[in-house]
């Protein structure tokens, strides 16, 4: 095993090489926030909330898909990330209907404990109210694509860990959206094993079980980081 | 030191975060002893909104002309505005209108396409107030000082805003305790 050693927010890191700068923080203790990073699914990189800054570079870069370097200088918490941290939140509460009172996953919800996280106490971006459908069509669950982000954890958990692949997404910009199969109702995609997994992936009350309601979606996000531990390590208990 | 001068207004909103306010409980007797109720649905009869408030909760989003005149009257005439509750901040369940577009595909849908009998638009002006298109939350009307999330904002959570303002501090809007919304 080679290794590699870097800075972070001044802090001497030796981590294995070819781990991910969120890796490497992880394992030195530095909580950075993410809410598309799901443990035992592959990364997307698509919510940006992971951005850090690295000496040498003005972009910032997404801790989730950038790999450790010998020397790299990382700051995890600067006031600019703060910033940008704050102003991704409150843009994914204004591009959707984020309605956290009648929501199934309200006190549950990965998008909310960022909020907080980030200290938002309101959206200065106007709210776009957009136009979005609720598709209850499968027997067991349901799809409010009112409340999705576009995380994308339903799509890789079902592509990677269950190797159905129903869920996809479809479309560009303002009309991107999650499509189930063909983009068809989800009822309707026979693909579907019904196990459950997206309902545990989401981290809002998008995917939730039919008869969950306000604030009732418990959730069990680590069981999916066991399923891949037991698949791929033999560890059968947790 | 004369008295802190407190306000409350109840726009488009449930007025759980009213209930919530009276929620305080024994605490309520000790506010009333800090400060003069000039205007609150919850506490006094006023029927005007005086000049010269020093902090006012205003709960609920603004949805229609009356919500709007009374918004802008409160902001002129007041100190410290705190946007009191989910309604005022994210404009909430009563926003969940704006999905169906505008004031008037609203007003077709609740009063002539589920109309049970005699379907007709209300229509009394003076009287009843014109609905505005958009519900929208406070800040995007007139400038906020205070936001104090939740539906509705817990007792503690209230008691927490409004003890340090009554000191003449600040009070701090961070952590779970403070600003979850929901």
């Amino acid at each position: 095993m080679s290794i590699t050693t870097l800075k972070i927010n001044g802090q001497d890191v030796v981590t294995e090489s070819g781990k991910t700068v969120l890796d490497a923080a992880k394992e030195a203790g530095v909580a950075i926030p993410t809410l598309c990073h799901l443990e035992g699914v592959s990364e997307a990189a698509a919510c940006r909330l992971c951005a850090v800054e690295v000496k040498g570079t003005p972009k910032l870069l997404p801790a989730c898909v950038t790999p450790v370097s010998e020397g790299m200088e990382v700051e995890t918490n600067t006031p600019k990330l703060q910033d940008y941290r704050r102003m991704i939140v409150e843009l994914f509460f204004a591009e959707g209907n984020h309605v956290c009172s009648i929501c199934v996953a309200n006190g549950n919800c990965e998008l909310q404990d960022v909020a907080i996280e980030v200290g938002m106490d309101h959206s200065r971006f106007s709210y776009r109210f957009p136009d979005r459908g609720v598709d209850l069509s499968h027997p067991m669950f349901g799809i409010d694509h009112n409340r999705c982000i576009l995380c994308t954890r339903c799509v890789r958990v079902c592509d990677e860990v269950e190797g159905a692949h129903v869920w996809d997404v479809g479309n560009r910009g303002e009309a991107c959206y999650i499509v189930s199969g063909m983009d068809q109702p989800w009822g309707e995609v026979s693909a579907c094993t019904a196990c459950g997994k997206c309902v545990d992936a989401c981290p809002t009350g998008s995917i939730f079980r039919k008869g969950t309601t306000t604030g009732e979606k418990a959730g069990d996000r680590a069981k999916l980081e066991f399923l891949v531990n037991a698949r791929d390590k033999q560890e059968w208990s947790r | 030191m004369s008295k802190i001068r407190f306000a409350t207004v109840w726009l488009a909103g449930c007025s759980g975060c009213h209930m919530s306010f009276l929620d305080m409980d024994e605490w309520l007797i000790d506010l009333a002893a800090q400060v003069d109720v000039v205007y609150s649905p919850v506490g006094c009869d006023l029927k005007d909104y005086p000049d010269n408030v020093d902090v006012c909760l205003v709960e609920g989003a603004i949805a229609n002309e009356e919500n709007l005149e009374l918004l802008r009257h409160v902001r002129a005439r007041t100190k410290t505005l705190i946007s009191f509750g989910d309604c005022a901040v994210t404009a909430n369940v009563p926003a969940m209108r704006n999905m169906l577009g505008g004031a008037e595909p609203v007003l077709k849908r609740a009063y002539l396409e589920l109309g049970d009998s005699t379907p007709q638009l209300p229509h009394e002006p003076g009287i009843v107030p014109e609905l505005l298109d958009q519900v929208r939350p406070v800040h995007e009307w007139v400038p906020v000082d205070i936001f104090m999330p939740g539906c509705p904002p817990s007792a503690d959570r209230i008691r927490a805003t409004l003890e340090p303002l009554l000191r003449g501090e600040m009070p701090v809007m961070e952590g779970r305790d403070m600003i979850k919304f929901g």
